[in-house]
């Protein structure tokens, strides 16, 4: 895909911290209405990928293009309009003292949009929240309910790119379908474009359409789901990842290799 | 399995913590033996696995009680053994592996050091014997560099390196009985293998019993002998692993049905719907 | 809200909401929340009781006594208590009763005062210096450590030396030496808060830094510097009294609790109420804070929890 006609183009993108070359050298692009994964162990560079993406860091070199505009280090509010994301960890992202009507609200006033009752109201109504939920404060709610709270935050500016960092990987199995579930229907409903960061392979292949596996701050390979489903990557670090993803197995355990 | 007594015996365990407004049951009536084998715990959080671990070493901090019909490991009772003799079993006997080794290594200490004090505090050997028996452990769980690590603090150590270095200390006194809650649900998956290796050879070498708790079915099924599916504090089936693909009980079909596959992609995951009747009746 | 909420039992429900209808009643129901915790407290109950009747006392001084704190009966000098004066006379006659009664009203005033000066400096410098980081931490944590560096009492005396005696000096003397901790505090919170996701969450959706600050670090370290006040507060009256009975605080013929026992201490063998009355006085407020910040700490602070 060209990198104009993408939805989000990152080209030759580095991440230093101090002495710790993170990511060195990631180029992807991801179309519209996409669903894109990047996958790695930890240490791996993908969250620091996706975090340079969002904003949240400054150390980063490169060339980062949202719906064909080059963004720099410092965002405007209509990056902030195209562009949102959803954290790990729900216990920790959304703030202890304020009510689930505060966080979905305070999007809103920092753009002076209006229309904030109804806005709420639906909001919650879309990640399946009834309005009996928004008044409560995070410790009234599940780890589940939190993260259809963090995924509500996220929509309220109505951003067409989604930066998902192992959204489900701190909940339980059936709350993981849940979430899992929320985020098909969602991105059918609005077309969304995700990037979904995550080590677990299931989940990019029940929710992507493509992947990049990164290793030590570099894109290893670029595949098609169908690919992986077939068990069929070129590399053979991806076939190591594959391989050890599938659950334990002795041969498997005795034959490890390190790549670096 | 020895053809003798099991080395653990479970009969209607029970954890329960008196809160300020309410009886919280963690454990209602676990019952279960095991022998030289690995045992896998499996269920969500909040399913008592990791109190029903906690509660065989009588690790239940209060408020929290324990009471059990029977809690045998290997001819001793567990209920009626003194704390002082318990501080004895814990770590020579029966040992256990906890999800972070950030949390279970003490952090001024270099882990070759607390390898050999945790050896010499169950075993009457010298320093130079608990040194060498600290490197042997090392090595034991595959440590590339045996004598760096024994020499490194915690915090210069990888996750997975501090998880090995944990199992190390545990098992440096040869346990009869290993309980490893989570142990490598803060590793890569690589990583994991390597550990859950280790662990396998330990059971199979030395006749070492397992409990493994753990939330990662497929993890549990390829690795363990038998699992124990638990719901709300009870165990709702108890199954050979191999067997996981048959189970019986709603909920576990629920849970494995919740989960994404590689192989097999569908468009909308099956949501869990859950059952008052698995949680039993509510006192 | 329902009719059902003029009753008791309909207030408790209401409060209790699991799921509260408006933002009224879910900040209503974590302050009920929080003092259903406090209330399990009986030493906490001990401390707001001693506060409320500090407040209380310095509120009716008035109507509790009707001499005034200066009136001289030079007659009835160093009278031992008695019915008609409960607390007994000092050395130029004024009834000490009528004296701690009014000098309730001067305590109250430096520890309102030293709390409304020194809480809101030190978050704001301990916030922003952990918030910011960089050079900025680096020289407001400097000039934080030399004002740690002194100790407070000496450090007071030095600044009321320099600005002369008197109680509004004593106060900002006070407060001047007091906002380190308070700062650090914050700042060490504040490096906790930052990395949270739930502030990058923030910083996703455009909000500034002063609003960050302001509405998401703020109110989290604001509970531990509140017990902080509340503990401080033991300290501040007595370092108070110290300068008021070093002569460099209140001046006479104010009935400021220290400068009483200051007068006081010269009879302390024959009239031993001179003294001891205005010390138990002191004693008794500083248990009441100290009682007071245990409590509060133990709902306030997340991290005993």
């Amino acid at each position: 895909m060209s990198a104009d006609a993408a939805m989000l183009a990152v080209e030759d993108l580095h991440v230093r911290f101090g002495d710790v070359h993170a990511v060195r050298g990631v180029s992807f692009a991801v179309g519209g209405g996409e669903s894109f994964g990047i996958v790695g162990e930890s240490g791996s560079g993908k969250t620091t990928v996706l975090r340079a993406v969002a904003g949240l860091y400054d150390e980063w070199t490169g060339t980062i293009r949202v719906a064909g505009r080059v963004v720099g280090k410092s965002r405007d509010r209509a990056f902030r309009k195209l562009a949102q994301m959803v954290f790990q960890d729900p216990y920790g992202s959304l703030h202890p003292r304020h009510t689930v009507d505060r966080v979905l609200a305070e999007p809103l006033a920092i753009h002076g949009q209006g229309d904030a009752e109804a806005r709420i109201e639906a909001s919650l109504q879309a990640v399946g929240l009834g309005p009996e939920f928004r008044f409560r404060y995070p410790h009234q709610l599940s780890g589940g309910q939190r993260q259809r709270v963090a995924i509500a935050r996220a929509l309220i500016l109505e951003p067409r790119v989604m930066l998902l960092d192992e959204p489900t990987s701190s909940l339980d199995v059936s709350v993981q379908a849940e979430i899992l579930n929320l985020l098909s229907r969602l991105r059918a409903e609005r077309g969304l474009t995700y990037i979904l960061v995550t080590h677990n392979l299931a989940v990019v292949a029940h929710l992507c359409g493509r992947l990049v596996v990164m290793n030590q701050g570099r894109i290893v390979e670029a595949m098609t789901v169908e690919q992986l489903r077939a068990r069929a990557p070129r590399e053979a670090y991806t076939r190591q990842l594959l391989r050890a993803s599938m659950g334990y197995d002795r041969e498997a355990a005795r034959g490890l290799e390190t790549f670096d | 399995m020895n053809a003798g007594a099991p080395l653990l015996t479970v009969e209607d365990l029970r954890v329960e913590f008196q809160t300020r407004t309410q009886l919280v049951r963690a454990v209602r009536g676990v019952s279960f033996s095991l022998g030289r084998e690995k045992l896998g715990i499996v269920g969500e959080s909040g399913s008592g696995k990791s109190q029903t671990g906690r509660a065989i070493l009588r690790l239940v901090a209060p408020p929290g009680r324990v009471t059990a019909k029977k809690l045998e490991f290997d001819g001793i009772d567990l209920m009626a053994t003194g704390e002082a003799q318990m501080r004895d079993i814990r770590g020579k006997r029966i040992a256990m592996v906890l999800q972070d080794p950030k949390f279970s290594l003490n952090p001024v200490m270099t882990v070759g050091k607390q390898i050999a004090e945790a050896y010499r505090a169950h075993a009457s050997a010298d320093r130079a014997a608990a040194k060498q028996r600290a490197l042997d452990m090392l090595r034991a769980v595959k440590m590339r560099e045996p004598e760096r690590v024994y020499a490194a603090y915690p915090h210069e150590l990888s996750g997975g390196m501090g998880q090995r270095a944990m199992i190390a200390m545990m098992l440096a006194t040869e346990p009869d009985l290993l309980i490893a809650d989570e142990p490598t649900s803060a590793l890569d998956v690589t990583v994991q293998l390597q550990v859950l290796a280790i662990l396998d050879d330990l059971v199979s070498q030395r006749g070492m019993g397992l409990i493994f708790i753990s939330h990662d079915l497929n993890l549990v099924a390829s690795f363990c002998d038998r699992v124990l599916v638990m719901y709300a504090g009870r165990v709702v089936e108890s199954l050979r692993a191999s067997e996981l693909g048959q189970a019986k009980h709603s909920y576990t079909q629920g849970l494995l049905a919740a989960l994404p596959r590689i192989d097999k992609p569908v468009k909308e995951l099956v949501v869990l719907k859950r059952d008052p009747a698995w949680a039993g009746e509510r006192p | 809200m329902t009719t059902a909420a003029h009753t008791p039992e309909g207030w408790r429900e209401w409060l209790n909401a699991a799921a509260p209808r408006s933002r009224a009643q879910a900040r209503l129901g974590q302050a009920y929340q929080s003092w259903r915790g406090f209330r399990r407290n009986p030493l906490a109950i001990v401390g707001l009781c001693i506060i409320l009747g500090l407040l209380l006392v310095a509120a009716l001084a008035p109507v509790l006594t009707n001499q005034s704190p200066f009136a001289q009966e030079l007659a009835e000098r160093l009278r031992a208590p008695d019915g008609e004066h409960w607390f007994g006379m000092d050395e130029l006659g004024r009834d000490i009763f009528t004296r701690i009664i009014y000098g309730a009203r001067i305590t109250l005033m430096i520890v309102v005062l030293v709390a409304i000066i020194v809480a809101p400096v030190g978050l704001i410098v301990g916030t922003t210096a952990g918030y910011f980081g960089g050079w900025f931490d680096v020289v407001l944590m400097r000039v934080t450590d030399i004002f740690l560096a002194f100790p407070r009492l000496i450090l007071a005396l030095a600044f009321v030396s320099a600005l002369g005696p008197g109680i509004e000096n004593a106060v900002i003397a006070i407060a001047l030496t007091a906002w380190p901790p308070y700062a650090r505090i914050a700042r060490a919170e504040t490096l906790t808060i930052r990395n949270a996701d739930f502030i990058s969450a923030a910083r996703m959706s455009g909000a500034s830094s002063l609003r960050i600050l302001f509405s998401h670090v703020i109110p989290l370290c604001l509970s531990s510097v509140i017990v902080r006040v509340t503990l401080d507060m033991a300290g501040i009256i007595l370092i108070a009294a110290g300068l008021g009975f070093l002569g460099l605080g209140a001046q006479p013929p104010s009935p400021e609790w220290g400068a009483m026992i200051a007068s006081g201490r010269k009879f302390l063998l024959d009239q031993w109420w001179v003294a001891t009355l205005p010390g138990l006085a002191i004693c008794t407020v500083s248990l009441g804070f100290n009682l007071l910040g245990d409590g509060l700490r133990d709902v306030l602070d997340p991290k005993q929890q």
